[in-house]
């Protein structure tokens, strides 16, 4: 597992440097797909008046956020970053975010939902889905009407999940953030249209067309710093229902007879600590991962708990605004 | 844990998968004829599905599914609830898949003529398409219809995939008289090639296995085709294009433009000249995030620095100086239209180009295409997913290539200047005249000398809203106390021009946008001539107006809004209008059976129930007077 802190400083200096160079090429889809990304980001800079890019600090994030570092340069990203922050990530991720946003000099936002906070909305005594609705869903509405961001870009991808397939690069949302998948903007060519009232918005999606497998094998070949949770390493869990999950602070509640574990665990995907489930494994590289992933059989989002009630329920959450 | 494999291996397993880049691909077909099957064999058959999709798609085949126990593979396609519930596709969805040679994306879009839309949609961005057929069947008119679009949209490859094989016995007869019959009006179109393949989704019969009961088909599998078909070919020899997309500016050292090469390539030292300006540099280097390249390819997504400052906006595009884009404000297309709201020539709405969005109007409709038969058809609208060839004009001359020479640069969408929604498609065949050919000629008395001698600011008046408003009465009064004060005017309405220069139009749709239309050239002809000049016209869409705005520019167009209930309109009732309309005598009459949509913000706003019309007429000159335009 490489030095986070120091990967992290050495990072940001590829992006100081005037005249960077890099010895091999992406691979050609890879190529492909990141110039198809930069294009979108580069649309939306100079289309819309406020737009930002969500940061949820996951692999896809720092897919997204190494974009925005190129499609732009030698100039930085002219806009600013947001992380939704339920209060429940993994303290890592947290670590993570604020090295990353230090190095880059990004204008990062961190937005709260104070309100969730005071009525005590928490993952345990609540369930996932009315704190996703409150600390996640109803945090960003928020965060983004205070904003009065007219885009916003997410790190969604098509490959996720059925309603994902369908939906746009630019897809509109009214004034309540609402999505309408039958009333949809036909979307030909590269051809955007980024016209909207006042009110309305935008949420954009530059890793459409990435599968899971580009993402890692993006990250692998021009080497992207992750939160260290992504690798295998000795960490305290508990099974529950079949599923691993992590003792990430004090906060964690026990069941009856549950006691923390040391397992060999990393995720595939990192979100709300005791909403994220792990996965035994001992890989603990890049080059492991992906391995170990080219030989999966489960799917991403399954190690998400929220997507689990029924087959339409990521639709229903989109409907509402969520991302 | 010990490294299994080193990081070059790993990404040389990887690299494997995909070295021929991407191939999109767009599949055609009704849900009855397996299409949706078909895509969810191909993701099946490469092991791209996870035990938990495996999983949920037994339980849903089980609960939606048409295939009793068997697994629905079209259940992991059709993604959104509605569609899940009935049984059909209804937008586009893009499916994933790779195999050791390449990279696949598939649209996959739904078959019926109401999705025509769908279907152009996934077909702008396909390199091949897959026709599905099923065998019992055979040639439909919905098979012409998918091979029109895909050829209008510009795909070049065509697999004619004969599905249900299954339900003929494999009868290779029965193959070859679809295949014979699909030839007579595909092979006339153009396509670089057209593979048909013989196939039953649902067993995965030459899909990627060949078939065990069609020893007879020689040619490839469908997989096989897909993995080898050659679609890049003459790219290197395009026309380098670069539309500018972003203005790079992070210091005073530093100046460049950030687009995505559109097509042809491009290297240091270059001579390149912008499209629309016709200014001209070298390309003094390419910069991107990972170093300086000396030559980038269509596809690419860089920085240009040029070798000396020329003025380049968004918008822009630089060329290669050797072959230049057309720039034009006229030019033949063929349009798709997209919406309920029919396309009505002479509407305004936003042309979208690359990064050009200029107002534009369809200005004559020359046919509608039938998709079916492919027959030309006289048409004086275009409703939604009819395709029709027309004359396309824009407020300002853009930079562009004809569709079959560069998709990107060829093609535009059209955008509702109100609703915002993507209205049209259009492709451009041609450009009509070249705009750097049109020299205006200068008149040695000019438009500000005209004004100057009536010692006025030349402005238009703009009353609208419901016959019976009062927007004659009012604007009759401001004329006379403009007349009374020494102004030059004159005044436009329903009476002199209807009788007159638009009396071959009568009330429907199409009619009231070209009515406005002419009012608002004939209206910028007397500005040119120094007038204060007055409209009345219930001009009805917001669209209209808004053009005649444009045409005059803010400073001289000045929007007034005569408001009245329309039950305090009726009662008025000065032409006995509303009766008739009320009878039935009288059709498209506006706030009965024809729409009037209000103004969103009227420059002056007189509601005529509360305010009396000599007081209206004041507001308006106090209006003049406050804004500087008359006094």
């Amino acid at each position: 597992m490489p030095d986070i802190a120091h990967h992290l400083a050495a990072y940001a200096e590829r992006f100081k440097a005037e005249r960077p160079q890099r010895t091999r090429r992406l691979s050609a889809h890879l190529r492909a797909l990141e110039a198809e990304a930069i294009h979108i980001m580069r649309e939306v800079a100079a289309e819309f008046e406020r737009p930002v890019m969500l940061y949820s600090i996951g692999k896809d994030s720092s897919v997204m956020l190494h974009l925005a570092m190129k499609a732009f340069y030698p100039s930085r990203p002219p806009f600013p970053f947001l992380h939704v922050d339920t209060t429940w990530k993994f303290r890592e991720m947290i670590t993570f975010r604020d090295t990353m946003a230090r190095e880059l000099g990004l204008d990062l936002h961190v937005h709260i939902n104070a309100e969730g906070v005071e009525r005590g909305i928490n993952p345990f005594d609540h369930g996932s889905s009315v704190h996703t609705q409150v600390m996640k869903t109803e945090s960003l509405r928020q965060a983004l009407n205070e904003g009065r961001f007219d885009a916003a870009f997410g790190g969604a991808r098509r490959d996720e999940e059925k309603s994902r397939a369908k939906e746009r690069i630019f897809s509109f949302r009214d004034g309540h953030h609402g999505w309408d998948p039958r009333n949809q903007r036909p979307e030909l060519w590269r051809n955007y249209n980024t016209k909207i009232r006042q009110g309305e918005s935008i949420r954009v999606f530059p890793l459409s067309n990435w599968t899971e497998l580009d993402i890692w094998q993006y990250i692998l070949e021009e080497d992207i710093p992750i939160v260290p949770l992504y690798f295998a390493a000795e960490r305290p869990s508990v099974e529950r229902d079949g599923q691993l999950l992590m003792v990430d602070d004090e906060r964690f509640k026990f069941n009856d007879g549950e006691v923390a574990q040391n397992r060999s665990i990393r995720f595939r995907t990192l979100g709300c600590y005791p909403l994220t489930a792990a996965i035994e494994s001992r890989a603990d590289t890049l080059e492991d991962i992906v391995m170990e992933m080219l030989v999966a059989r489960t799917s991403e989002r399954s190690g998400r708990l929220i997507d689990h009630d029924e087959s339409g329920s990521m639709e229903k959450k989109k409907r509402e605004g969520y991302f | 844990m010990t490294t299994l494999s080193t990081r070059a291996e790993v990404i040389e397993r990887l690299s494997r998968s995909g070295q021929r880049g991407v191939l999109r691909c767009l599949t055609c077909g009704s849900v009855d004829d397996g299409k949706s099957t078909l895509i969810g064999r191909l993701l099946y058959d490469s092991k791209l599905l996870f035990e938990d999709q495996i999983y949920s798609l037994q339980r849903d085949s089980r609960k939606h599914g048409t295939t009793g126990e068997e697994m629905d593979f079209a259940l992991l396609l059709d993604g959104l609830e509605a569609e899940r519930e009935q049984g059909i596709t209804i937008d586009v969805a893009y499916r994933f898949f790779n195999t050791e040679k390449r990279k696949f994306v598939i649209a996959d879009t739904p078959g019926h003529e109401q999705y025509t839309r769908n279907m152009a949609t996934g077909a702008s961005t396909a390199d091949l398409a897959i026709i599905l057929i099923d065998a019992r069947k055979g040639v439909l008119v919905q098979t012409l219809r998918h091979t029109y679009i895909a050829k209008m949209m510009g795909i070049r490859h065509i697999v004619l995939a004969v599905n249900k094989m299954d339900l003929v016995e494999y009868s290779r007869a029965r193959f070859h008289e679809i295949v014979c019959e699909y030839l007579k009006t595909a092979e006339g179109l153009g396509f670089e090639s057209i593979t048909p393949i013989p196939m039953s989704a649902r067993y995965g019969h030459n899909v990627s296995e060949t078939s065990a009961e069609m020893p007879w088909h020689k040619g490839p599998t469908l997989l096989e085709h897909l993995e080898s078909i050659d679609i890049e070919g003459e790219n290197a020899q395009d026309a380098f294009r670069f539309p500018v997309q972003w203005v790079n500016r992070p210091n005073l050292d530093f100046r460049g433009f950030s687009g995505t090469i559109a097509g042809g390539q491009v290297s240091v030292g270059d001579d390149i000249t912008v499209a629309q300006s016709g200014k001209t540099a070298k390309i003094a280097r390419i910069v991107t995030a990972d170093g300086d390249w000396a030559t980038a390819a269509k596809g690419d997504a860089v920085t240009l620095v040029l070798d000396r400052e020329i003025d380049i906006a968004r918008g822009d595009v630089i060329t290669s100086s050797a072959q230049r884009s057309e720039v034009s404000d006229q030019f033949a297309a063929e349009v798709l239209w997209m919406h309920e709201d029919a396309l009505l020539p002479g509407r305004s709405y936003l042309l979208k180009i690359g990064g050009q969005v200029v107002p534009a109007s369809v200005t004559a409709l020359k046919h509608r295409v039938d998709v079916n038969t492919y027959d030309q058809l006289p048409a004086r609208k275009l409703g939604l997913n009819e395709i029709g060839v027309c004359n396309v004009s824009t407020a300002r001359a853009i930079a562009f290539d004809p569709y079959k020479d560069n998709r990107e640069t060829g093609s535009f969408i059209l955008i509702d200047r109100f609703t915002h929604q993507t209205v049209g498609a259009g492709m451009i065949e041609f450009g009509l005249r070249r705009a750097s050919n049109i020299h205006t000629h200068a008149m040695d008395v000019t438009k500000d000398r005209r004004a100057a001698m009536k010692g006025q600011k030349p402005v238009l008046l703009w009353f609208t809203g419901l016959s019976g408003a009062g927007k004659s009465t009012i604007a009759n009064l401001v004329e006379r106390k403009l007349a009374d004060a020494g102004a030059h005017t004159y005044s436009l309405d329903g009476d002199n021009v209807r009788h007159g220069l638009n009396k071959d139009l009568g009330f429907t749709d199409v009619d009231r946008v070209e009515n406005i239309r002419r009012i608002g050239e004939v209206a910028k002809l007397m500005l040119d001539a120094g007038l204060i000049v007055t409209s009345s016209f219930i001009s009805p869409f917001r669209s209209e107006r808004s053009m005649v705005r444009d045409l005059m520019g803010d400073q001289e167009f000045v929007e007034i809004f005569i408001d009245a209930p329309i039950s305090v309109c009726e009662q008025r009732d000065p032409k006995g209008l509303y009766k008739k309309a009320k009878a039935g005598e009288i059709k498209n009459f506006t706030g009965f059976d024809s729409p009037y949509e209000s103004p969103e913000a009227p420059e002056v706003h007189i509601d005529t129930s509360l305010v009396s019309a000599e007081d209206g007429a004041n507001q308006i000159i106090a209006y003049l007077n406050a804004t500087g335009r008359f006094g």
